[in-house]
């Protein structure tokens, strides 16, 4: 290998060399982000004005730069920049935020900048995700596998919209494109579920969490692809567990036994933690923060998409949202005393034309 | 003897029918924006809205002007004196066919009832309508303007004087009907001149 030529022609990634994994991350193409998948490798200006090969056609680099060797993103531990200044691309720095070009003010009409202090970018922005045809996985349902038919094979199902179904190896499955993002308060941290932390297994179990709140200055609301599913744990402790997943005959993996019980003990007993013995199946969910695929400005939300009454942010409480909230006690008071207005106005002219009724007929006598 | 006189004055009646219908555009769009319509969608109506709104603020300021410069502002100084009879009209002597007790002159051209309900109209419920609208549009400047509160606060004084304007407008529309003729008195604010009971 001639290192010489290998030295001198090092240049930047580009975007196949990020999307190779990052869009088919979850084992296939769009299982897990929604956001990513190969769609991106050439996208038109629909489906993401950044990257479109007809448009500015950037590489993941020109967002995600690179400063002390650390790569721009987000990270569990690192919040996504909540300080939103300005990096353009002649300035050396963290451009990660579409502030950071676009300023916190980018719209002709102020009522829309009035928006940029709790709504971030992404949630007008990027009305759907999966929007490239790739569909994304939605609902994983473990419980279920480990199925065969009556000749011992192995079950793949399709779905009516071509994509997996049900497989024995990993279970039920749902896949989505063109999805509506859910919404939640998110001042760029995360928190996670461990495998020592205990939980209520009664209602779906978050694997993660957004952290943030209207009272949270630091906090937007962003949109969200929610990841669900039924996964193994321990009912005792009220604890997620480790399967074994793959592995020889023998070895408990389920991918060889197809017995959950066993793949537990296996997986548990190799990474050295302990459980209760007794296993089970809890729903779960995942937040993965939405943030490609953003959308020309004229596909972007329409206002009654959220200022309505069963809008997008319907689930998001606590504050005063106009067109979606009201007082029920005024509007009730208010809509009575308009019905009395009417109503007294109605019997008034009633009783007059009876008077003028009434007037005519005495005259007549 | 009945005889005519000209009881509203030009700009007095392009005020008058130039807010009647911004507050009528206003109440439309301000109950969609409320979503208890829909007819021209979110933005439209929000749009609408507040062009209509900054017009009527500022119709209200010539208004005032107006009423200032002319002493008209006269007209609406309230008087308890007569208020029994004119109520016992409404509520009693109309369907007699009796006539009105107040005899409409330049000078007196409003009744007592009409005094009282226009001064509320015009100094309380208008004002509050506008001074909420204005600080429910600038929400974002507040911490600027070293104010505070909730939105809600806002927009339910706002919602709440919406509400008496729309009880105002139907009531005030159909005492328009209790003239000479179902329209002598729309006539009257349209041209100006009035036939009164010379007195
Ligand atoms: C007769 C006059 C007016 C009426 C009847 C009226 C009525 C309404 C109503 C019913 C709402 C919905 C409130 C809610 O559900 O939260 C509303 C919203 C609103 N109004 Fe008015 N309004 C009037 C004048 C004004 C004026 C003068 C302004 C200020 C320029 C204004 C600014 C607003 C704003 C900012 C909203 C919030 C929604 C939006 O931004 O479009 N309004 N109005």
């Amino acid at each position: 290998m001639n290192l010489a030529e290998v030295a001198q022609n090092v240049g930047l990634p580009g975007r196949k060399n990020c999307g190779a994994c990052h869009f088919y991350g979850g084992g296939a193409d769009g299982v897990k982000h929604g956001d990513l998948d190969s769609s991106l490798f050439k996208p038109d200006k629909k489906l993401d004005v950044h990257m479109a090969v007809n448009g500015p056609n950037f590489s993941c680099t020109a967002c995600h730069t690179t400063v002390n060797h650390q790569i721009a993103g987000r990270y569990y531990s690192k919040p996504a920049p909540v300080v939103h200044k300005l990096a353009l691309p002649k300035d050396y720095g963290n451009r990660i935020s579409c502030e950071s070009c676009h300023s916190a003010a980018p719209h002709k009409e102020s009522k829309l900048n009035d928006h940029t202090d709790k709504v971030a970018c992404q949630t007008c922005h990027i009305p759907r995700y999966a929007r490239g045809g790739v569909y994304t996985k939605m609902w994983w349902d473990w419980s279920t596998a480990g199925r065969f038919d009556k000749n011992g094979k192995m079950i793949v199902e399709k779905a009516v919209n071509g994509t997996i179904a049900y497989h024995t190896k990993k279970g039920s499955m749902r896949w989505e494109k063109d999805v509506k993002p859910e919404y939640a308060w998110y001042n760029g941290k995360m928190g996670y579920l461990s495998l020592s932390d205990t939980f209520d297994d009664r209602k779906p179990v978050s694997l993660n969490w957004v952290e943030g709140s209207y009272n949270d200055p630091k906090a937007r609301i962003f949109p969200f692809k929610i990841y669900r599913g039924k996964q193994v744990y321990d009912p005792v402790r009220k604890t997620l567990v480790i399967p074994k997943l793959f592995g020889k005959k023998g070895s408990g993996a389920f991918w060889a036994e197809f017995d959950w019980a066993k793949a537990v003990a296996a997986g548990m007993k190799e990474t050295g933690e302990t459980y209760s013995g007794k296993i089970g199946f809890v729903e779960t969910k995942m937040y993965w923060p939405i943030t490609h695929m953003v959308a020309p400005k004229e596909d972007s939300l329409k206002c009654d998409e959220c200022h309505s009454r069963n809008g997008r942010l319907a689930s998001l409480t606590g504050f005063y949202l106009p067109g979606r909230d009201r007082s029920k006690g005024l509007d009730t008071i208010g809509w009575i005393v308009i019905l009395l207005c009417l109503a007294g106005t109605i019997v008034h002219a009633v009783m007059r034309l009876n008077g003028r009724n009434k007037m005519k007929k005495e005259q007549l006598k | 003897m009945k005889m005519r006189i000209q009881l509203y004055a030009r700009f007095e009646r392009f005020w008058h029918w130039l807010q009647a219908l911004l507050i009528i555009i206003l109440l439309v769009t301000g109950f969609e924006i409320h979503g208890s319509l829909k007819l021209l969608g979110f933005s439209q109506a929000h749009q609408v809205h507040l062009f209509c709104g900054w017009s009527l603020i500022i119709l209200s300021i010539f208004a005032i002007f107006w009423h200032a410069t002319t002493g008209e502002w006269k007209q609406y100084v309230p008087t308890l004196e007569n208020l029994d009879k004119i109520a016992r009209y409404y509520v009693c002597d109309i369907f007699k066919g009796e006539p009105h007790p107040h005899c409409k002159t330049r000078e007196q051209k409003l009744n007592p009832l009409q005094r009282l309900s226009y001064l509320v109209l015009k100094v309380f419920i208008l004002p509050l309508q506008i001074l909420s609208g204005l600080w429910y549009y600038y929400y974002n400047q507040w911490p600027v303007m070293g104010l505070s509160g909730s939105l809600e606060t806002a927009a339910l004084v706002h919602t709440a004087a919406a509400f008496m304007v729309l009880a105002f407008l139907i009531v005030h529309t159909y005492l328009t009907t209790t003239g000479g003729t179902l329209l002598s008195y729309t006539m009257a604010m349209i041209t100006g001149w009035e036939e009164v009971e010379e007195g």
